[in-house]
């Protein structure tokens, strides 16, 4: 089962590497990791997504808590919170199939931000299903490279993480 | 303070530093990037004791911290220097013991280049200290050193490393000592949620056989007497871990002994027949829950522990209790009344009569046990360190403890050759105690070279060494398992420990008779001075009884001497 964890984080020197090791050491799973600065300088953002049952859910949160870098952790359910990543899609496209390419972007509300004589890149936005179901859509033209964001998340509303 | 801050440099705001935190002692080593340092400590109203290896500057710190409460502060160069500390440092952070290490680094603008001694050792020390600093501005000093001595000594305790490149200590800065310490991201819990001690104290009037297993929390929270009054408050029997030992005191009736691997046979069975087992300031680690399956099977477990990721880490937990060991006690003892324990203790009284612990005593050759018996008659109120091994069981089991920080031994990381600068540690922070390092020949061989130490600074340690020959409790396993093939556990003749002692200018006294063992013990004590005795025991004695790894603890055996 994933989690997706919102780890407010003191903005430090090594403070990446205390919550990557942390992970490593007690044999934690990090599917995906994205790190920045919040709305307070001082402060940074990690959402991690994580896999593992309740009790490793449990004990990745304490062990987080515990480091004296970590001011705040949040359980981010899928339900009451938005999430979004970001993929760079290399694509093999020539004059034959470069509308057909352009019509999937379309669909997905994706964005050409390069175009070649034999390529185009594309940029997505959405969840982690999106991304993979654009992917899968453009894969048939051969994708050439592909860089993806770890997820990043907010809780819903006005409350926040 | 009044008027302008005083300016100084970042090495005399170091020792600024830590007369504002009260330290008495530090335990250290020079080096290149120290000497801005050592500098100031040459006229510091400090006392810096000079080992002769970094790993025993830890281990005296933490020797220091175990038999005072107090922070222990250790002091070491850069790159070997560091690097040294880092066994004491994971020791310490296993048994929860306050410390603060200070490390010199290489100039800030050489970090990164493998300049000489250069070692990351924010890096390498990150997984073992409860938080570490690389100290980037100097003017940082003073406040990271005042959040350290916090960080160290609340909450759960544990090692605290600051890295001091060499630029810093010579930097200039206006000293300020902060007078609070800012940490958004801790704050641990001490007062227990009410909620959780009410529920506590209802499953303990239900319970019929309770027994509360007593973890080296107990020592740390200064919790002994709370435990005291709540055990015999609810009439339940107590029993302790290897560093649990001296929270409770031995010649109380509702006394276990130690629990687990080398445990009492009654401890383990009562644990394992017990219906509700209140666990104190302990981790249900593996030395103490055998199978984890099989631990305590009918009880319901309550788990008072200041570190919540303690709770259901092995063990799933009825009743968590998160908070200070000494406060929750005290507020639990004002819900609970007596428990209905009699027919329990009556049959509890049966195991201690039918199954105590028992060694067979022999005039021909000196068994270890015996010596420690006698240790304990001739100085009852002696602080015993120990190393690691067979002897330091036999210690655990044979000496009677009467009191909190009287027993220091290394539980979780079980190193070998921490006793000797531990007890080293112990002495400074109680000069009014007798302190023995009870050892193996073993042990005492990873630091013996801190006999210059003790002697260069007359300070009197008794390091009774019990002289098998052997790598013992790795003998006594190749016995049990490997069919008696001992490799590479010999270590026979390897020294004559009382030349080794005269050789520093320390008195070496041989034992080879039982009728000898109590006169030696006793010329050492009136000698006070450093002292090896060397007692040559049974060498093939084994640490009994004992639960086979992975087995349930109340599958407990006997073991005769192998041969």
């Amino acid at each position: 089962m994933k989690h997706t964890l919102a780890v407010l984080v003191d903005n430090k020197y090594g403070v990446l590497a205390r919550v990557a090791g942390l992970f490593s050491r007690r044999g934690f799973n990090i599917d995906s990791l994205a790190v920045g600065i919040t709305e307070d300088p001082t402060i940074s953002r990690m959402t991690i997504v994580v896999r593992g049952d309740d009790h490793v859910l449990e004990q990745v949160t304490k062990q987080l808590n515990k480091l004296i870098d970590v001011i705040r952790v949040t359980d981010l359910g899928s339900d009451e919170s938005v999430e979004r990543e970001l993929a760079l899609i290399k694509v093999n496209a020539d004059a034959n199939n470069r509308a057909e390419i352009i019509q999937i972007v379309d669909i997905f509300r994706a964005r050409i931000i390069d175009v070649a004589s034999k390529s185009v890149t594309v940029e997505v936005t959405g969840d982690s299903n999106k991304i993979k179901a654009i992917q899968s859509l453009l894969k048939p033209f051969g994708i050439k490279e592909m860089a993806r964001t770890g997820k990043v998340a907010l809780t819903r509303g006005s409350k926040s993480s | 303070m009044t008027g302008k801050p005083e300016r100084m440099t970042g090495a005399r705001a170091f020792v600024e530093c830590l007369y504002r935190e009260n330290v008495e002692v530090i335990f250290g080593y020079p080096g290149g990037v120290l000497l801005p340092i050592y500098d100031e400590l040459y006229d510091a109203h400090l006392h810096h004791l000079l080992v002769r290896h970094e790993q025993a500057a830890v281990h005296a710190a933490e020797g220091y911290a175990r038999a005072t409460g107090k922070v222990g502060v250790c002091l070491a160069t850069s790159g070997p220097g560091a690097t040294n500390l880092v066994t004491g440092i994971a020791n310490a952070y296993m048994d929860s013991i306050p410390m603060v290490a200070f490390t010199g680094q290489v100039p800030s603008s050489m970090i990164g280049n493998d300049a000489f001694q250069e070692a990351n050792i924010t890096g390498i020390t990150m997984p073992i200290t409860k938080h570490n600093y690389l100290v980037q501005d100097a003017n940082d000093l003073p406040r990271i050193i005042k959040e350290a001595f916090h960080i160290a000594s609340t909450g759960r305790p544990g090692p605290v490393l600051i890295d001091m490149p060499k630029d810093i200590t010579t930097t200039e800065i206006d000293f300020v000592y902060p007078d609070k310490v800012e940490l958004r991201g801790y704050k641990p819990t001490y007062k227990g949620n009410a909620q959780q001690i009410k529920r506590a104290a209802a499953a303990i009037a239900k319970s019929k056989s309770p027994v509360i297993y007593a973890g080296g929390g107990v020592i740390g929270a200064d919790a002994s007497k709370e435990l005291v009054a709540f055990a015999e408050k609810i009439k339940a029997p107590v029993t302790s871990t290897l560093t649990g030992i001296g929270g409770f005191p031995n010649d109380n009736d509702l006394y276990l002994g130690m629990l687990g691997m080398h445990g009492t046979k009654y401890a383990n069975y009562a644990v394992q027949e017990s219906d509700l087992l209140i666990a104190v300031g302990a981790r249900f680690d593996d030395r103490v829950t055998g199978k984890l399956q099989s631990f305590a099977p009918n009880a319901k477990i309550i788990h008072i522990d200041i570190d919540p990721a303690e709770i259901s880490k092995n063990i799933t937990v009825d009743i968590p209790i998160v908070g200070d060991a000494k406060d929750i006690l005290k507020s639990l003892l004002t819900y609970v009344t007596e428990c209905d324990t009699k027919e329990w203790l009556a049959k509890i009284a049966i195991w201690k009569r039918d199954f105590p612990l028992f060694y067979v005593n022999r005039d021909d050759a000196i068994k270890p046990q015996y010596i420690i018996e006698q240790i304990n008659e001739a100085c009852p109120d002696a602080i015993i360190v120990t190393e690691v091994g067979q002897h330091q069981m036999w210690a655990a089991q044979y000496f009677k403890y009467k009191e909190p920080r009287t027993f220091i031994t290394s539980g979780g990381l079980g190193t070998m050759g921490y006793g000797f600068p531990a007890a080293i540690g112990a002495k400074l922070g109680r000069p009014d105690k007798v302190v023995f390092d009870v050892s193996g020949d073993g042990s005492f061989q990873m630091n013996s070279q801190e006999m210059a130490t003790i002697v260069q600074n007359d300070i009197p340690i008794i390091i009774a060494l019990f002289n098998n020959g052997y790598l013992g409790m790795v003998r006594q396993w190749q016995a049990l398992f490997f069919e008696h093939r001992y490799s590479h556990t010999t270590i026979e003749n390897s020294v004559d420990f009382v030349k080794l002692a005269e050789a520093y200018g320390a008195l070496g006294i041989r034992v080879n008779k039982p009728s000898e063992v109590r006169p030696a013990i006793e010329k050492a004590i009136e000698a006070n001075r450093p002292v090896i005795i060397d007692f040559i025991v049974e060498r093939e004695e084994n640490v009994s009884p004992m639960v086979p790894a992975g087995a349930a603890i109340n599958e407990i055996l006997d073991l005769e001497r192998t041969q």
